[in-house]
């Protein structure tokens, strides 16, 4: 049995996340992003390399979709309306929710760039009918073997980590995440799992971010100081995550300051997007959930909605419009209209892809900014770029990675360099087999596979009972407190033609057979003289007794064998199976030189006997006693 | 082998089952409710019964005129959890919000060191439920004072003897066992301390205690929360079947997928049959579609659709609507239907939910509506859904005594309760009382099709459904129990799974065994077990154990004359007298070999001279 991973897009690059990992025999397509940065057919994954024939519906188990953003989501509808995918579809509550208006409103911006529709609104709907919503922890039985489970990620509404295991395989496909809670989210949580395999993003695979806190700060101290000297802020930004996450930063700054400056939200998306945040609060992170029945995070006071008359309306305010890199829509109307006015703010996400507005903000401090040939708007305003990012950062992937300890680590969506750090560390710091396949590559090794077998209770209850072992201290010659209790399993394993692999106690077996046990024991008895026994002892004064002289041998053998333990029983003594004692049988049959010695005087018998276990040990402690015997 | 007993069987929706089963050494607990109808015995809070109370001059008056008990009311446990040893129990599986009712009693007494698992849902809407039973609780410490008065102790033996039937019965119980059931209400900070005891889960979460059981919950469609519960052990699955609506129409619908299988069942969904005689045999529908093309949810709409038009009958004769009815599916469902009945009749009707966490719980159920109010309205008519179905605590006291000898006015109640004992404070009733039922559980006829999909390898039923199912134990693998009476359930087999580690496995040498067509061989790892499964992986080698001795276990016969022939192959001379049992070995070495029943031993006094000859005797031997 093995895993392959054939990565379809976000192999070394950010964009078009797709990875088909078959485990055991079950194929799973784990996202089915598209890529913003394309218009032509890299725009989308190269789904022919999943089945030639394009017969999707038996190549895929599943897609397991992790959140609602494009580059994860947006291929979605064409890959099931358009190649003809009917199998399952998994993904969390919010994202079915919130996809729709996700995809919707990428496909108006299509239509409204004039470009060839890649599929229709009803291909939406029709697509997300075939989805089945899932809860965070919750088992789903994708079919007798295939099993998976979503985790908590952070990173958006919904978004999650998915772990999917086929009989003894398991991964975990981490999507985006994010390790450190934000204003409305958590931090991604997930159980400590025996892995095969973990996919994780990297788009910061070698960045380390200091507190939140400061850029936040630093974000309301310029939009303050825009709105008090009477500007304009423009916030261009998506609909959904980061405009809720400002905004709760806005609203509770506005609160506490008690500014009366207006704060709106362009009309649409976004007064949508917030009415499900506003349901779906239970993915939200403990505070704002905590909150909810006295007053909803959500419920923003000092936000209205825009009215497109206020845009040259003289005084300050604060507008969220979208889309999020002024690529066009609204946001780019307000620009146009904006820009030119030295007292008025912009704000820019942490990453603008090239060619749109935002990126041409971005780099440097460009005066005139060229819309296309005709028009070109003077920037006279101040820009600020926010540097919040709701990915993890290197320490939160090392730190999943090395809570996880899979067998194997992919890295995907990040950029190649960063990803051979990274990879490099993950190998060198953890010792774990690290790859960073480019798109279409396929990465295989074989996969964990445990024998099924029926275990008897005699064998798991002699597995079970404990082994208990009292070191002694070398120095004192005293009990320590260290106490041993290695236990190993000792048992028989049996094959039958036709039955299932059974593992029982020996004991067991002998009956399975239809024998008797039998022993095979060793039995000996010699001679030793017993004046050499007395000088063996000065102090102790040795009566003829047998108990004393047990006495004496005791003393001796528990300086030779005293980690076996030399058991005192009355009249023998005893190491593990070996036992001595006083012979006065004349005819005892283990005495087997009984000519030569029967003539010494002064003569002690003793007769030993042992089962075969012990046999080296046996003789160990005869010639101990035997070199007593001067 | 495992151990199963019934500490209560279920009487409704109000009062769901409470068994503990004791599975691979662990005390499990389904449930902990409280028998809140019980209550029914005191006398409701009321200004008019303060009257009545205090100024009869008797100092010791045990009974009010209406035959009911005036003190601040106890409330009644189930006694067979009290007769456990609280701190032997390991686990707590919660299945609706109603068995949660009772935690609280449990979690305070000493030693309490279960892990109580519920779904989140449950344990939120229970919170609920339990601080609005402390809270209305509160007009009789007010009404009291602040003294608590043990009931119990008010009353000697004749007096108790001498109490009403109905009373008496609901006191003693039937053999006069469940005095000690009976317990002052917890507090609030009860309630809190028992709600962080609790872990929650979503609906198919595993749980895993101890590295042995792995448990989930299962949507039984009952209500917001509620749930059935399986729990795998390496040795055997189990499945618990509480009260459960195949589809429900305000709770996800009844998943019995997970549930297939189960080594037993435990099966104690009978609360929608209790009581009614069933005359016909039950028998196996052939079709599964009919069992999950379920019309409840259509019956349970026509009995609303009814509710609701009465009550807009006694709203357009002037009259009020009450409906203490406390099942949060039942109340949502109402809600939307009367709004739209509003609607429709173009009238202006206010509705009130009256209840201390009215506002939370609303909220918490996403219904977000505009007809939420805290004041009590007296003429105009209005339709008022507030607690608590037992008619002795909460606003539902004080309204029926403004509205119980108005004619246009409506009561709906739910079924299962004496109503003549919940009703009699209020005598003379002239208004209008609606007894209505709801599924609380899956029809009767359905149940042989359900087991039977379900796939069992047995079934545990109450015993007063024998008659019932016993006709059908072709098929269906039933076993019944009685109430406290422990039933211990041997092992099917002996064995369990057990996952050997592949490298492990290919280090085997097996060796067949003589005349049959089995190879065995020994093997040696660590056993652990985690996450309900056990494993067994290549160990490290521990110190003082002799891994050399090769074979360990011997049986066969050793033959005398086969003996001294093999011993002679390895230049060893020997010989044994007819009728004797011993080899005499001369040759090179002295020494004798006695072969006994079960033994075989060699007597020398030269190690290596020993070895020889027990390698031959072994080689006569089978062993591993």
């Amino acid at each position: 049995m093995a895993i392959d991973c054939l990565v379809l897009g976000a192999g070394q690059e950010v964009g078009k996340s797709c990875v088909v990992v078959s485990i055991n025999g079950k194929r799973i397509m784990f996202d089915c992003g598209m890529h913003m940065g394309y218009t032509d057919h890299n725009r989308y994954p190269d789904f022919s390399l999943i089945s030639k024939s394009g017969d999707f519906n038996n190549a895929l188990s599943c897609i397991i979709i992790t959140h609602f953003h494009l580059d994860h989501i947006g291929a979605l509808p064409y890959f099931t309306e358009v190649c003809g995918y009917n199998g399952p579809i998994y993904m969390t509550y919010p994202t079915k929710a919130l996809a729709p208006l996700m995809l919707e409103d990428y496909r108006k911006v299509m239509v409204g760039r004039g470009e060839e529709q890649q599929f229709t609104y009803e291909n939406i709907i029709d697509c997300m009918k075939k989805v089945t919503a899932v809860d965070l922890k919750q088992n789903v039985q994708v079919d007798k073997d295939l099993q998976i489970r979503a985790y908590y990620a952070g990173h958006v509404l919904g978004a999650a980590m998915f772990y999917a295991c086929v009989g003894d395989s398991a991964m975990v496909y981490t999507g985006d995440y994010n390790m450190t809670p934000d204003r409305h989210l958590g931090a991604a949580q997930i159980d400590r799992l025996q892995l095969d395999l973990l996919i994780t993003e990297s788009t910061y695979a070698t960045t380390i971010r200091d507190s939140k806190y400061a850029r936040e700060r630093e974000f309301l101290k310029a939009v303050h100081k825009c709105v008090s000297n009477g500007g304009k802020v423009l916030i261009p930004t998506f609909a959904l995550g980061r405009a809720q996450e400002l905004c709760i930063l806005l609203d509770d700054y506005w609160e506490r300051m008690n500014l009366k400056v207006p704060i709106y939200f362009s009309a649409g998306l976004t007064i949508q997007a917030n009415l499900y945040y506003k349901v779906l609060i239970n993915w939200t992170s403990q505070k704002v959930k905590d909150t909810y029945a006295t007053r909803n995070a959500f419920d923003f006071k000092n936000v209205h909605q825009f009215d497109r008359t206020l845009l040259d309306a003289p005084g300050p305010c604060v507008l969220f419009a979208t889309p999020g890199m002024i690529s066009g829509g609204f946001s780019l109307e307000v620009f146009k209209h904006w820009a030119p006015c030295e007292s008025n703010l912009i704000t820019l996400p942490g990453y603008c892809v090239a060619g749109t507005v935002g990126h041409k903000l971005m780099s440097g401090k460009p005066t005139k900014v060229d819309l296309d040939k005709d028009t070109q708007i003077d920037v006279r305003c101040q820009i600020h770029q926010l540097s919040f990012s709701p990915h993890t950062d290197a320490k939160g992937i090392m730190d999943l990675v090395k809570f996880l300890s899979p067998k194997h680590v992919i890295l995907v969506h990040g950029e190649k360099p960063k990803m051979d750090l990274l990879k490099s560390r993950i190998k060198s710091e953890l010792g774990i087999e690290c790859f960073d396949p480019a798109n279409t590559e396929t990465v295989s090794f074989p996969s964990t596979h445990f024998i099924k077998s029926d275990a008897s209770n005699a064998f798991i209850r002699s597995s079970l009972t404990p082994n208990f072992k009292f070191p002694k201290d070398e120095i004192t010659d005293t009990p320590s407190l260290h106490v041993c209790d290695e236990r190993v399993s000792e048992g028989i394993l049996t094959m039958g033609k036709g039955q299932k692999v059974k593992v029982i106690h020996q004991d067991e077996l002998v009956t399975m057979v239809g024998g008797g046990k039998t022993e095979v024991e060793f039995g000996y008895c010699f001679g030793l003289n017993l004046c050499s026994l007395k000088n063996v002892s000065k102090e102790v004064r040795v009566s003829n007794g047998d108990d004393s002289l047990l006495g004496v041998l005791n003393m001796k053998l528990s300086d030779e064998f005293g980690e076996l333990g030399v058991r005192d029983c009355k009249g023998s003594l005893e190491v593990n199976s070996f036992r001595v004692r006083v012979c006065k049988n004349d005819d005892c049959p283990h005495r087997v030189d009984r000519d030569e010695l029967s003539e010494r005087l002064e003569c002690v018998f003793f007769c030993c006997n042992w089962s075969i276990l012990d046999k080296s040990i046996a003789w160990r402690v005869i010639s101990v006693m035997k070199n007593m015997d001067l | 082998m495992y151990t199963y007993t019934c500490l209560s069987q279920s009487r409704g929706y109000n009062l769901p089952s409470c068994h503990m089963v004791n599975l691979s050494g662990f005390h499990i607990l389904f449930d902990c409710p409280l028998d809140l109808s019980a209550t029914t015995i005191f006398s409701p809070v009321s200004t008019s019964l303060y009257e009545q109370t205090f100024t009869t001059p008797s100092s010791k008056k045990l009974l009010d005129s209406n035959n009911l008990i005036p003190i601040e009311p106890y409330y009644k446990t189930i006694e067979g959890v009290h007769l456990w040893n609280v701190s032997l129990i390991d686990v707590v599986l919660i299945s609706s919000p109603m068995g949660m009712l009772g935690l609280p009693f449990l979690t305070r007494s000493k030693g309490f060191s279960a892990k109580i698992y519920a779904t989140e849902a449950a344990t939120r809407v229970s919170e609920f439920m339990m601080k609005d039973l402390v809270a209305m609780h509160m007009e009789f410490k007010q009404l009291y004072g602040p003294q608590e008065t043990n009931f119990l102790q008010l009353f000697n033996w004749e007096e108790l003897e001498a109490l009403p039937p109905s009373l008496k019965e609901i006191v003693l119980g039937k053999n006069g066992t469940h005095l000690g059931s009976w317990m002052p209400l917890y507090s609030a900070a009860d309630v809190k301390e028992c709600l962080q005891k609790v872990e929650t889960l979503k609906y198919a979460e595993e749980a895993c205690y101890n590295g042995t059981l792995i448990m989930k919950a299962f949507s039984s469609g009952l209500e917001i929360g509620a749930c059935n519960w399986s729990i795998k052990s390496p040795k055997r699955n189990i499945s618990y079947i509480s009260s459960s609506i195949f589809s429900s129409g305000v709770a996800m619908d009844f998943d019995f997928h997970a549930l297939i299988g189960s080594d037993p069942l435990i099966y104690s969904d009978f609360a929608s049959t209790l009581g009614s005689d069933y005359a016909n045999a039950l028998e196996f529908n052939s079709d599964d579609d009919i069992l999950l093309n379920s019309d409840e949810n259509s019956e349970e709409m026509e009995k609303m659709e009814f509710i609701c038009s009465c009550s807009m009958d006694s709203v357009k004769d002037g009259g009020s609507v009450l409906i203490p009815i406390g099942r949060l599916g039942i109340v949502l469902q109402l809600l939307e239907l009367f709004a739209l009945h509003i609607d429709s009749f173009d009238m202006k009707v206010p509705i009130f939910i009256i209840s201390s966490v009215a506002e939370e719980l609303l909220a918490y159920t996403n219904i977000l509506p505009e007809w939420l109010c805290n004041h009590r309205q007296e003429k105009e008519p209005c339709i008022v859904f507030c607690p608590h179905w037992s008619l002795r605590v909460g606003p539902v006291v004080h309204l029926l005594h403004r509205w119980h000898e108005d004619p246009n006015s409506l009561l709906v109640l739910e079924e299962g309760i004496d109503t003549d004992l919940a009703l009699s404070p209020f005598k003379p009733i002239a208004m209008k009382v609606l007894e209505c039922s709801f599924y609380s559980g899956i029809k009767l006829e359905k149940v042989p099709q359900l087991l039977k999909m379900l796939h069992p390898k047995q079934i545990l039923l109450p015993d007063y459904t024998k008659q019932l199912f016993e006709p059908l134990s072709k098929s269906l693998p039933c076993l019944f129990y009685t109430e406290f009476e422990t039933l211990c359930l041997p092992n099917s087999n002996n064995l369990s799974e057990l996952n050997i580690a592949t490298n492990l496995a290919s280090q085997l040498t097996f060796s067949k065994m003589k005349n049959e067509e089995l190879s065995i061989s020994r093997l040696r790892g660590e056993l652990y077990l985690e996450h309900g499964k056990q494993y067994l992986i290549g160990g490290k080698e521990v110190k003082g154990l002799e891994t050399e001795i090769g074979l360990l276990v011997h049986w066969g016969k050793v033959d005398l004359e086969s003996l001294v022939v093999e011993l002679e192959k390895v230049g060893v001379k020997g010989s044994f007298e007819c009728g004797s049992n011993v080899v005499n070995v001369v040759e090179p070495n002295k020494g004798f070999i006695e072969v006994k029943e079960t033994s075989v031993v060699i007597s020398s006094g030269d190690e290596s001279f020993g070895l020889l000859i027990s390698d031959v005797v072994l080689s006569l031997l089978n062993g591993i």
